[in-house]
C-alpha cells in the first residue's frame, strides 16, 4: 500500500517545475536526474508544501555575489578588501524536516585570491554581507583555516582546510539535530554546533575576488555516499520501531491484534474466514453471522451493478435505514440510473433477451480484495498512480485528497477497466435467492472462504456529507476466465440499456423519478450542489451516442461502484451501532496521519518511519 | 570409557543423587532392544538440552564412548546414529571441559567418518557437532588436517544444503590459522567453492563465507590475487564486499568485509587509491573505531585500519581527518571508566578485560597514522595526555601494550620537531631505556630503533641517554642473532658517534672492541655493514680523533678497508669505505698509513677512474686530503703522488662532466700550483 497522495502531489509538483524549464535538452536531462534523485533521497517530502532547495536564490543574496549556470554557480564580484566585503547566498528554499537527513555538496572551482570560502547553513533573514557561521542562526565550515563557525565570529578547529578542486558537503541530520561536513567524500565528524534552528537554508559565502563555487543539490551524483548514511539511519529507526517495548502488555497486545484482524474480516463480510479465525483464536465476534452475510450480499449486489436490488434488499433487511439517510438513498438511486445506462441494473436487465447461459453473467465491478502484497497474483498493477487515499483526520486535507483521487483515477482508466470489459461471475450468491430469480447455486461457505473472488472494498474516510475518502488499493483485476459471454458483453452489449427499447423507456421513467426525488430533497433540505452535480453527470450520459467514450463516461466504470458500496456498508454498520470502518484501517490511517504530522512539527525521523515500509 | 572417567576425578565428588537419574540414561544405551536404545537416546537428548550439569554427569558416567560406538556401528539404524550425533552435539555445547572430554574420546575422527554416509540429515547432525567442537579454543585445529581426505570431502559437501554450508564454512573460518592451512584450503578450491555462498539467501551462510575469505586472504598474496578475479553472479568479489560494508548491514559483516578488502589491498591485489579502499573500506574502519561500537569491534577496527594504511601516506592523511579519528582514539585509554568501577561490577569486568586490547590497538593505529606525515604526528602528540599515555604504556605489564606503545613512540620519533620538544619534555628515554634492559626481541627491535632516533645529534635526549650507560647495552645488541637488532645497535652507536666528544668515541671503541667491530664489517647483512662503516666514519672525524684512533687501531682499520675495497660489495658500501679513507687522509699522522701503503694508493687511483661518479668523487677527495698544502710534508706527498701519475688523472678529471667531480679535481690541482 502506498502513500499515494504524497507521490501524486510530488508528481504534480514536478510537472509544474518541469514546465518552467527552458528547452535546453541537457538541462532537461539534468532536471530529470535531479527529480529522480530527490525523490529517491527524500520520499517523505511533500514538495507542494515544502519544496526542496534546487538552486541558489537570485533574490536572497548579497550584491557582491554573482550567479550563473542555472543559479548553481556562485562567484565573487566585490572588492574583497577585508571581512566587511564578505557576501553570501542562500538556496531558494529551506530544508524540509521531512527529509530526515539532508545533504548538498559544493565544489570549489577556484579558491580565488585568498580562498576565504564558507559553506554551511543559515536561517532566513541572517545578514548576507557575512560568511555563514559568523552570526546567530548561521553555521559554516571555512576553507582558509578549516574551522567550524557556529553562530560566532570565532571558529573552532574542526577539519582540514579546503581549496580549488575540493568537494565539500554539508549533511544535516534532522533526526538527532546534528550536522557534519564532508571533504572529497570523507566525513569530518560532527560539527560542534549543539543546536540547530528549524528552516535552515543551504548557504555559501565568499570573500575574495576570483572565488567560484558550484553547488550540487542533487543534479549530479554526490561524491559522498549519502544514501549509505541514510540507510544506516533507516535501519536504526526501523529497529527502534521493531523493538518498541510493549512490556507487560504482551497478552493485551495479542488480543488487540486478533481483534484487528477479526473486525477487519467481519467488516468486509468475509464471514467464513472470520468465523474460522474466531474459532482458532478463541475470540468473540460482535456481529451475528446473519448480519454479516446480509451485508456481504448487499455489497455484492452493488458491486455487480445491481443497485436496484441492493436498495430493495437494504430496505427489506434494514428498514428505515435509507429513509433516515436521504443522501445515501439519492446517491444509490443516481448510481442505479448509471447502471441502467450501463445495462447492468436488474430493472433493465430483465428486458434484455439473452442466451440462458448469459443469465448468470453480469458485467460487474472488478473483483476487489485488499492487496496482500505480491501474493495476490490476480492483481495487475495499473501504475504508480493507483489511487490509495489515506484516512483524513484533518478536514482541510481531505477535500484536497479527494479531488486528487478522482483526478488520478480517471487518468488511470486503462482499456481493461472500461465498464463491460470485466465480468463478475456471480457464482456465489445462494444467500440472495429470495430476490434473485436467476442466481446460480453454489455453496456459500465455499465461496466465502475464497477471499480472492469476493468483491469487496473498504472505505476509511469520514462519511459526513458527500465527501468520501477511500482507503485501499484499487487495482484492476483481470479475471482470467475464458468466458465467452464476457467477450460477448464487452463487444456487443455496449449499447444504451443493453440496446433494449423497453429497458430504455424504463430508464427514462426512472430518470424522471430520480429528478422528482431530487426536487423533493431540495424542498425538504435545501439546495444541495453535490446532488445537483451528481444528477447532472448521470443525465449527461444520455447526451452522447456512445456514453462509454464520452467526457462523463467514467461514471460507467465499475470501479465507481466501490465508493457507494463502501458508504452503504458503513451506513448499515453504523445503524447497527457498529464501527463504520474497521479498526485496522483506522489505525493505518492514524499512523499515516501521525507521520505526516511529524513532518509538520519537524521531527525528522518521520522520513524513515513511513507506514508503507511496514505494509507487505 | 575409563579414560573419560579418569579425566575428571574432581567431578566425581560432586556427583550426588542426580547421578542416579543420569546413570539411568546411560544404562539405557546398553539395552538389548535397539528400539529401547533409540528411545533412550531421544530421552537423553531432551534431558541434556540447556542443562550443563546433566551434560557433565553423562560425560563422567561414560555416555560418550557408547554414543560414539552406536554412531559408528553400521548395524545401528540411521535414526539412532543421527540421534547420537545430536546428543553429542548437545554435549559439546556445554563447557570447555565437555569439549576436552569429547576430543579425548576421539569424537573428531568418528564424526568425520560419519560424513561419508549418504544421508543428509545424519551428515548435518555430524557437522553441527563438529562445528561446535572445532570452534572451541580448546580443540587443536590441526585435527582437521590430519586426514588429507577430509578437506576435499568437506568441499564436496558444501553443495548439499544450507546447513552443511553454514557449518563447514564456520569450521574453515575457525581452523584456518597458518599459511599452511590457507594453502591447503586454497589448493582444494576453497575460493571457487565458497564464493557463491556470499550471495546465499541465508544470513548465516553469507557471514561464515565472508569470514572464510578474511582468514584465507590474511597476509596471503596468492589468495588475494586470486580473489580480485573472482566473479560472483557476474559481479566482482570486491564489489560484493563493498556491498557487505553498507551501513545498514550487521556490524560484524561490515567489519569482516572491510578486513577482506584490507588484506587484498595489503597483498597488492587492490590499489591503495582504489575507490573501494579510499571511499569505502577506510571510512568503514574509521566507523568501527567510534564510541558507538562494542569494545571488541573497536579493537578489531583500529587494528585493521592501522594495517591498511601502514604503507600509504595518502590513506594516513585521509584517515587523520576522517571523523576526528585522532581524538576519537584518545577515548580508547579511558577504560575502565571511573563510572563503571563504582556502578557496575559486570561492566567493570568487561572493561578491564578489554582495556589492554583497546590501548594496544590505539597505539598501533597512532603508530600507523604518524609514520610519515609531520602534521599528523603533531596532531597526535597534541592529543590530550598522549605523551604521558605512551610513557606509561612503555612500562605496562602486558607485552602487547608495551610493544604497541614503543611502535607508536618510534613512529613519532621520526619527527625532528617532536624529538626536540615533547620527547624531551616527557623524558621518554627513561622508560625506553628501562624497556631495553629486559624485553623480548620484537620489543627490543622497536625500542632500539626508537633509541637510534633519540641519539640523533640534535636530540636533546642524547646527553642524558649517554649518561645512563647506553653504550654497553648497544654493544651487546650488536652481538644479537637478530640482524634487525644488530643493525639498530650499530646504528645507534653510529648516531651517537656523530660529532661526539673524544671521550665518547674512545668509550665506544673500547666497549665494542676492535674484534667485534671487524666482525661487524664482515656481517652478512649489508645494513649492518653500512652502519658499521658509518660508525667508523663518524669516529674518524676531526684530526686529533683520527690520529688517536688510527694510532691505536690503524693496522686493523687499514686491513678492513682493503678487504672491503677488494671484496664484492655494492657501490654504496665502497663509497662509504672510500670516505673513511678520505677521513684517514685528513689526519696528521694517520696520512702516513696511506702514503706508505702503495697498494692502497693504487686502489685509490683505480677508483678515481671508476665509471661511478660517486666513487670517483670519494677517491679524489681522499687524494685531495693527502696533497693539501698547509700541512707538514705536503711537498713530499705531492711529489710521490705526482710520480705515481695522480696529476694526470686529476687533470683528466678537471674535464669531467660532473660539476662536483670537476670542482674537486680543480681544487686538488691547485695544491700543486700553490
Amino acid at each position: 500500500m502506498q502513500c499515494n497522495i504524497c507521490s501524486v502531489l510530488s508528481k504534480m509538483a514536478e510537472l509544474g517545475a518541469g514546465s518552467l524549464l527552458t528547452g535546453d535538452p541537457a538541462f532537461n536531462y539534468q532536471e530529470h536526474e535531479l527529480n529522480e534523485r530527490l525523490k529517491r533521497l527524500y520520499p517523505a517530502v511533500n514538495e507542494e508544501e515544502t519544496p526542496l532547495p534546487r538552486s541558489w536564490s537570485p533574490k536572497d543574496k548579497y550584491s557582491y555575489i554573482g550567479l550563473s549556470q542555472n543559479n548553481l554557480r556562485v562567484h565573487y564580484k566585490g572588492h574583497g578588501k577585508n571581512h566587511k566585503d564578505a557576501a553570501s547566498v542562500r538556496a531558494t528554499h529551506p530544508i524540509p524536516a521531512a527529509c530526515g537527513i539532508y545533504y548538498f555538496e559544493v565544489k570549489i572551482v577556484s579558491k580565488g585570491r585568498d580562498g576565504y570560502m564558507g559553506i554551511g547553513l543559515s536561517a532566513q533573514g541572517v545578514n548576507m554581507n557575512r560568511l555563514p557561521g559568523w552570526d546567530k542562526h548561521s553555521y559554516g565550515y571555512h576553507g582558509d583555516d578549516g574551522h567550524s563557525f557556529c553562530s560566532s565570529g570565532t571558529g573552532q578547529p574542526y577539519g582540514p582546510t579546503f581549496t580549488t578542486g575540493d568537494v565539500i558537503g554539508c549533511c544535516v541530520n534532522l533526526i538527532n539535530n546534528t550536522c557534519f561536513y564532508t571533504k572529497n567524500g570523507h566525513t569530518l565528524s560532527f560539527c560542534p554546533c549543539l543546536s540547530f534552528q528549524p528552516n535552515l537554508y543551504p548557504t555559501v559565502g565568499l570573500q575574495t575576488p576570483g572565488e567560484i563555487v558550484d553547488a550540487n543539490f542533487g543534479q549530479q551524483p554526490f561524491v559522498f555516499d549519502i544514501e549509505d548514511y541514510m540507510s544506516e539511519w533507516r535501519a536504526k529507526i526501523h529497529s527502534m520501531i521493531a523493538r518498541f517495548p510493549i512490556g507487560e502488555r504482551l497478552g493485551d497486545w495479542q488480543a488487540v491484534l486478533q481483534n484487528m484482524v477479526s473486525s477487519y474480516l467481519v467488516h468486509h463480510g468475509y464471514c467464513a474466514t472470520a468465523m474460522t479465525f474466531a474459532r482458532a483464536t478463541e475470540t468473540m465476534i460482535q456481529e451475528d453471522q446473519t448480519s454479516i452475510k446480509n451485508r456481504q450480499r448487499i455489497q455484492k449486489l452493488v458491486l455487480a451493478g445491481r443497485v436496484g436490488e441492493a436498495i430493495d434488499a437494504t430496505q427489506q433487511l434494514y428498514p428505515g435505514l435509507l429513509e433516515h439517510d436521504p443522501n445515501l438513498l439519492f446517491m444509490l438511486k443516481c448510481r442505479q440510473f448509471v447502471e441502467m445506462v450501463n445495462g447492468t441494473d436488474s430493472e433493465v436487465r430483465c428486458f434484455s433477451a439473452r442466451s440462458p447461459k448469459s443469465q448468470d453473467s453480469y458485467p460487474g465491478s472488478p473483483n476487489l480484495s485488499p492487496r496482500h502484497g505480491a501474493t495476490n497474483a490476480h492483481l495487475h498493477n495499473t501504475g504508480a498512480d493507483s489511487p490509495t487515499c489515506s484516512n483524513g483526520v484533518t478536514p482541510t486535507n481531505k477535500n484536497k485528497s479527494h479531488n486528487k483521487y478522482t483526478g488520478v483515477s480517471s487518468a488511470s482508466s486503462s482499456p481493461s477497466s472500461s465498464p463491460s470489459s470485466v465480468n463478475y461471475s456471480e457464482s456465489n450468491s445462494t444467500d440472495s435467492t429470495k430476490s434473485q430469480p436467476h442466481s446460480a447455486t453454489s455453496n456459500q461457505e465455499t465461496s466465502d472462504s475464497e477471499m480472492e473472488i469476493e468483491a469487496e472494498h473498504y472505505s476509511n474516510g469520514v462519511t459526513e456529507s458527500s465527501t468520501r475518502i477511500m482507503n485501499g488499493t484499487y487495482k484492476h483485476q483481470e479475471i482470467l476466465q475464458a468466458d465467452d459471454n464476457s467477450v460477448d458483453d464487452s463487444c456487443s452489449s455496449r449499447q444504451l440499456c443493453g440496446g433494449n427499447q423497453a429497458a430504455t423507456e424504463r430508464m427514462i421513467q426512472f430518470g424522471r423519478e430520480l429528478q422528482a426525488l431530487s426536487e423533493q430533497l431540495c424542498r425538504q433540505y435545501g439546495k444541495n450542489a453535490t446532488h445537483k452535480k451528481m444528477l447532472q453527470d448521470a443525465f449527461s450520459l444520455l447526451a452522447y451516442s456512445d456514453p462509454w467514450n464520452c467526457p462523463v463516461g467514467q461514471q460507467l466504470d465499475p470501479m465507481q461502484r466501490e465508493a457507494i458500496c463502501s458508504a452503504l456498508n458503513s451506513a448499515i454498520l453504523e445503524s447497527q451501532n457498529l464501527p463504520k470502518q474497521p479498526p485496522l484501517m483506522l489505525a493505518l490511517g492514524q499512523a499515516t496521519e501521525c507521520v505526516q504530522l511529524m513532518a509538520k512539527v519537524r521531527s525528522g525521523s518521520c522520513s524513515f518511519a513511513r507506514v508503507d515500509n511496514f505494509l507487505h | 570409557m575409563m579414560a573419560c572417567l579418569l579425566e575428571a576425578p574432581l567431578r566425581i565428588s560432586v556427583l550426588s543423587e542426580v547421578t542416579a537419574t543420569s546413570r539411568h540414561y546411560v544404562d539405557r544405551l546398553f539395552d538389548a532392544d535397539p528400539q529401547n536404545v533409540l528411545q533412550g537416546v531421544i530421552d537423553m537428548k531432551n534431558a541434556v538440552i540447556g542443562n550443563n550439569k546433566q551434560k557433565a554427569n553423562l560425560i563422567v558416567l561414560g555416555a560418550v564412548p557408547r554414543l560414539l560406538y552406536l554412531l559408528q556401528q553400521s548395524s545401528s539404524s540411521l535414526e539412532l546414529r543421527t540421534e547420537c550425533a545430536v546428543v553429542l552435539g548437545s554435549l559439546a555445547m556445554g563447557t570447555e571441559n565437555n569439549i576436552k572430554s569429547l576430543v579425548d574420546c576421539h569424537i573428531i575422527p568418528a564424526l568425520l567418518q560419519g560424513l561419508l554416509c549418504s544421508d543428509l540429515i545424519f551428515i548435518e547432525a555430524c557437522l553441527r557437532c563438529l562445528r561446535t567442537v572445532f570452534i572451541s579454543p580448546v580443540t587443536p585445529v590441526q585435527l582437521l588436517y590430519t586426514d588429507p581426505t577430509v578437506i576435499p570431502h568437506l568441499m564436496s559437501l558444501l553443495s548439499r544444503s544450507r546447513h552443511t554450508q553454514e557449518y563447514i564454512t564456520q569450521i574453515f573460518a575457525h581452523c584456518c590459522k597458518t599459511p599452511e592451512h590457507q594453502t591447503v584450503l586454497f589448493n582444494h578450491g576453497a575460493i571457487q567453492n565458497i564464493a557463491p555462498l556470499l550471495i546465499s539467501p541465508s544470513d548465516k551462510v553469507r557471514m561464515q563465507a565472508l569470514k572464510c575469505f578474511s582468514v584465507l586472504a590474511y597476509e596471503n598474496t596468492q589468495v588475494s590475487m586470486t580473489l580480485v578475479n573472482v566473479l560472483v553472479d557476474g559481479e566482482q568479489l570486491s564489489q560484493v564486499f563493498v556491498r557487505m560494508m553498507q551501513r545498514d548491514k550487521p556490524i560484524e559483516m561490515q567489519l569482516t568485509a572491510a578486513k577482506c578488502l584490507t588484506y587484498m589491498c595489503r597483498a597488492g591485489a587492490i590499489r591503495t587509491d582504489d575507490n573501494c579502499i579510499v571511499l569505502k573500506t577506510l571510512p568503514c574502519l574509521v566507523r568501527m573505531c567510534s564510541k558507538e561500537r562494542l569494545l571488541e569491534e573497536r579493537v578489531e577496527g583500529a587494528e585493521t585500519l592501522a594495517y591498511l594504511m601502514e604503507p600509504d601516506v595518502e590513506l594516513q592523511r585521509i584517515a587523520s581527518v576522517t571523523d576526528h579519528l585522532v581524538s576519537m582514539l584518545a577515548d580508547y585509554f579511558k577504560y575502565p571508566s571511573s563510572v563503571s568501577a563504582i556502578t557496575d561490577i559486570k561492566r567493570l569486568d568487561h572493561d578491564l578485560k578489554h582495556a589492554h586490547e583497546l590501548r594496544q590497538a590505539a597505539f598501533k593505529l597512532y603508530a600507523s597514522l604518524g609514520s610519515n606525515d609531520e602534521d599528523i604526528r603533531k596532531k597526535i602528540t597534541e592529543t590530550e595526555n598522549m605523551m604521558d599515555r605512551i610513557v606509561s604504556g612503555l612500562s605496562e605489564s602486558s607485552i602487547k601494550v608495551r610493544l604497541a606503545a614503543v611502535r607508536c613512540l618510534h613512529s613519532l620519533s621520526r619527527s625532528v620537531q617532536q624529538l626536540r620538544t615533547s620527547f624531551h619534555d616527557h623524558a621518554v628515554w627513561k622508560p625506553l631505556m628501562k624497556l631495553l634492559q629486559n624485553a623480548p626481541d620484537e620489543v627490543l627491535v622497536m625500542a632500539s630503533s626508537t633509541l637510534c632516533n633519540l641519539l640523533l645529534e640534535f636530540s636533546p635526549s642524547k646527553e642524558p641517554i649517554l649518561d645512563s650507560g647506553v653504550i654497553e647495552l648497544l654493544c651487546s645488541l650488536t652481538q644479537s642473532d637478530s640482524p634487525a637488532l644488530r643493525v639498530n645497535g650499530i646504528w645507534a652507536l653510529m648516531n651517537m658517534a656523530f660529532q661526539a666528544d673524544q671521550k665518547v668515541k674512545v668509550e665506544i671503541v673500547r666497549a665494542l672492541g676492535t674484534e667485534q667491530l671487524f666482525r661487524l664489517l664482515s656481517d652478512p647483512d649489508t645494513n649492518v655493514l653500512m652502519k658499521t662503516l658509518g660508525l667508523l666514519r663518524n669516529l674518524l672525524s676531526t684530526r686529533p680523533h683520527i690520529d688517536q684512533i688510527m694510532s691505536s687501531h690503524g693496522k686493523q682499520i687499514m686491513q678492513a678497508v682493503t678487504l672491503i675495497l677488494e671484496g664484492e660489495h655494492s657501490i654504496e658500501v665502497k663509497e662509504q669505505t672510500l670516505c673513511i679513507l678520505a677521513n684517514i687522509a685528513d689526519g696528521n699522522t694517520a696520512k702516513e698509513l696511506i702514503m706508505t701503503n702503495d697498494d692502497m694508493l693504487q686502489k685509490i687511483k683505480y677508483y678515481m677512474g671508476h665509471s661511478n661518479v660517486k666513487l670517483q668523487l670519494a677517491a679524489t677527495f681522499c687524494i685531495s686530503n693527502l696533497i693539501w698544502n698547509e700541512e707538514d710534508g705536503s711537498q713530499e706527498r705531492q711529489d710521490k703522488l705526482k710520480d705515481m701519475g695522480f696529476v694526470d688523472i686529476l687533470h683528466k678529471l678537471t674535464q669531467a662532466s660532473d660539476p662536483n667531480l670537476c670542482d674537486r679535481a680543480k681544487t686538488a690541482m691547485q695544491q700543486y700550483l700553490a
